[in-house]
């Protein structure tokens, strides 16, 4: 007995009877190793970074995300705190454990209580690093992996991303280029176990049809721009 | 609840019509989705350009299905993990029991899946002792009613705040009576508190796929909610349900899709939420699932290449056909009878389950052609309603007496023009007569009792189509040009 699998792919071949067949292999595996992006919007490929940062800031604050900028990541905690403050927030945080987050100097900051790690549920503000951001729609780039866990951006009821200015980019391809494996044995070029684009805090408008913020992941989601080196 | 199948459809459609809750919802539909839509369209120069690649990719895929499962099978299983082929609903019930099995699962979570319910997987799961729970917020709604999606992206449409806070109070236990309901946001924080403790209990976290990269081996799944992403990270084991024609090549596709996805479905300029998932938990990870799987699920998809049918595989579930189509703004996604409801219902139900069990559906249209024109992966569906509705006629499904009158008709149009011709003068001439008397609208007509009982019939301007075709065209096209009226 053939397992589904032959079965399966044995009628798709019978659809395909007269297709040049060694071509067609080739065709596809050309295709699936094919670095090269379709079709990018003239609105994603930004003159410059100012620009790029410009068209962030916008489509971000228009899917209801809230933007700070800073200067060094010295001034990350205060700007972080003030957040806090102002949303009537405790001052307690799951914070991702990225070496590149320990210039902020967070201990400076004492009446801001850290612990570093994943989200757990009892947690009420994550704070993460992005790896990217996408000028096009506002979108930041999360990566999992040990320094960036990925519960920081789902479980918290408010997000807090961090992003260094110069991580924006202007299309979604720009982003995902650096993961991208180049022809090397992709199993040892795999993408991180998730990428994650996210734009703005989560909605629903399953209830008749209206739209409400805070769904089943953040309610808040606030972006720290570093505008400065990423160290101090 | 009234049985589901599509053999019911005309009744299913009166009762639907005279709901009128159900036309409050469908109206505020019709609103929201097209403004949205035209909105976030107007917005992006390049949105038809993207949705001509967007087709190209998807007929290139249609044309090579077999080599990019292989590949996306590859590189699933390089970056560590299981893929599994289903030819057929019972083949992937089976085999998402089995992983429950082997890890001991009490209690399932699920994220929004297409393929979830073309499977029909929640009952067989209760059957087998599993308790699944939905996650996404109209999805959970709809499984507390006990009823079935009636929409592709809103499947909670038809359901109103008052009935979301009774379904609340019978089924959340530990909800206090007083606790009051009686707005969305309090409606929406008591789904968030309850399902907060589905997702930390689930052992095993099941979604769709909105996309498979054959590049990477990775599934990508678009939402707003961010219940996928809970669903997905929380528990041991995530289980991936796709169907066959998911696959693009490389990244650079399905971003493209990506593009023209969110844009037709809401009107969004991008969804909150696109999570790229690739092989298990890597070493020193902190948190996501130890095991992923991926259950490829044919059911009927495979025997669609080479046929005129090809091109519904093109389809991403965005939902827009159904948004702008004027039967399904009027009687609703339950009339259908179908998974798949709408435009797109028509065309893929009976491809999937056969014409017999789909009978009225390829019928319900006005073939106003608007389906076509929002799809962003420009499947023209009217062509294949039509093509189905030509094999309804030739494998004598349709009722002997419409098969015969269409027969004669073909016949004397065909073989008798001038015959045909002078008959057609006489029924427009009196259908004209008879129509001035009643104001322009007949209720019922000879021989055609069928037609009217549900419809009414616009009286005829006394001139067939043919001998207005045949007049003083060219004299009538300047005058529409120049606005139409006479100096």
């Amino acid at each position: 007995m053939s397992t589904a699998r032959d079965q399966i792919l044995a009628v798709l071949r019978e659809g395909y009877r007269g297709r040049h067949e060694p071509a067609a292999k080739v065709g596809a595996d050309a295709r699936v190793a094919r670095r090269r992006a379709n079709l990018v919007p003239a609105r994603a490929q930004p003159e410059n970074r100012k620009a790029a940062l410009g068209m962030f800031i916008a489509m971000a604050e228009e899917a209801s995300a809230t933007v700070a900028r800073v200067h060094t990541m010295i001034d990350v905690p205060n700007a972080v705190a003030d957040f806090l403050r102002n949303h009537n927030l405790p001052m307690r945080a799951a914070l991702a454990p990225d070496p590149a987050l320990d210039a902020a100097r967070w201990e400076r900051r004492k009446t801001l209580e850290l612990r570093k790690g994943r989200a757990e549920p009892f947690d009420e503000v994550g704070i993460s690093l992005a790896w990217k951001a996408v000028a096009e729609t506002g979108t930041l780039v999360m990566l999992s992996g040990e320094a960036t866990p990925t519960t920081l951006n789902f479980l918290p009821e408010t997000e807090i991303v961090i992003l260094p200015a110069d991580r924006v980019v202007g299309s979604y391809e720009e982003a995902l280029a650096p993961l991208r494996s180049n022809g090397e044995d992709s199993a040892k070029h795999a993408l991180p176990r998730v990428v994650n684009f996210v734009t703005g805090p989560s909605r629903s408008a399953d209830i008749e049809q209206t739209l409400q913020l805070g769904a089943h992941g953040p309610r808040r989601l606030h972006i720290v721009i570093v505008d400065g080196a990423a160290g101090p | 609840m009234t049985e589901m199948s599509p053999l019911h459809f005309k009744e299913a459609a009166v009762r639907a019509l005279g709901d009128a809750e159900l036309q409050r919802a469908l109206g505020n539909m019709r609103q929201g989705f097209i403004e949205k839509r035209t909105n976030a369209a107007a917005r992006l120069p390049e949105f038809d350009a993207l949705r001509d690649k967007a087709k190209e990719i998807k007929d290139h895929v249609l044309a090579h299905l077999d080599h990019y499962l292989e590949a996306f099978e590859k590189s699933c299983v390089a970056s560590g993990g299981t893929v599994h082929w289903a030819k057929d609903a019972a083949q992937a019930r089976d085999i998402v029991l089995n992983i429950c099995r082997l890890v001991g699962a009490e209690t399932v979570t699920k994220g929004k899946s297409m393929i979830g319910e073309e499977i029909e997987i929640n009952p067989f799961l209760e059957e087998k002792g599993i308790r699944p729970i939905e996650t996404d917020l109209g999805e959970y709604i709809i499984q507390l009613r006990n009823e079935p999606p009636s929409h592709l992206i809103a499947p909670a449409i038809h359901v109103n705040k008052e009935q979301i806070a009774d379904a609340f109070r019978q089924h959340h236990r530990d909800l206090a009576p007083e606790r009051p309901l009686s707005d969305r946001a309090a409606l929406l924080n008591e789904a968030r508190r309850a399902l907060r403790e589905r997702f930390l209990e689930a052992d095993v976290g099941i979604t769709g796929a909105n996309f498979l990269i054959a590049e990477t081996g990775s599934t990508m799944i678009v939402t707003n909610e961010g219940n996928g992403d809970l669903t997905q990270t929380l528990p041991r084991i995530h289980i991936v349900l796709a169907s066959l024609e998911k696959v693009v090549p490389n990244l650079d596709d399905a971003m493209t899709l990506l593009r023209v996805l969110a844009r037709s479905a809401t009107g969004q300029e991008m969804s909150v939420y696109t999570t790229i998932s690739t092989g298990r938990r890597r070493p020193g990870d902190p948190d996501g699932p130890e095991q992923f799987h991926v259950v490829l699920l044919d059911n009927g998809r495979s025997k669609l290449i080479g046929t005129e049918f090809q091109e519904v595989l093109r389809c991403i579930r965005c939902g827009a056909c159904l948004n702008h189509c004027p039967v399904y703004g009027s009687v609703g996604g339950h009339a259908y009878g179908s998974v798949y409801p709408g435009p797109i219902g028509k065309v893929l139900t009976p491809a999937l389950y056969g014409l017999e069990n789909a009978r009225d559906l390829p019928n319900a249209s006005t073939f106003c052609g608007r389906c076509e024109e929002v799809c962003p992966m420009r499947i023209p569906l009217p062509k294949m309603m039509r093509h189905w509705r030509e094999r309804e006629f030739q494998t004598r499904m349709i009722a002997p007496r419409a098969r015969r009158a269409l027969k004669l008709w073909a016949f004397v149009a065909a073989q008798l023009p001038s015959f045909y011709h002078f008959g057609a003068r006489i029924a427009a001439w009196w259908l004209y007569r008879r129509g001035k008397k009643l104001r322009g609208r007949m209720t019922s007509l000879p021989y055609g009792e069928g037609w009217t009982r549900f419809r009414d019939f616009p009286a005829p301007l006394g001139k067939t189509f043919q001998s207005q075709w045949r007049g003083p065209r060219r004299h009538r096209r300047s005058e529409s040009l120049s606005g139409g009226q006479r100096p």
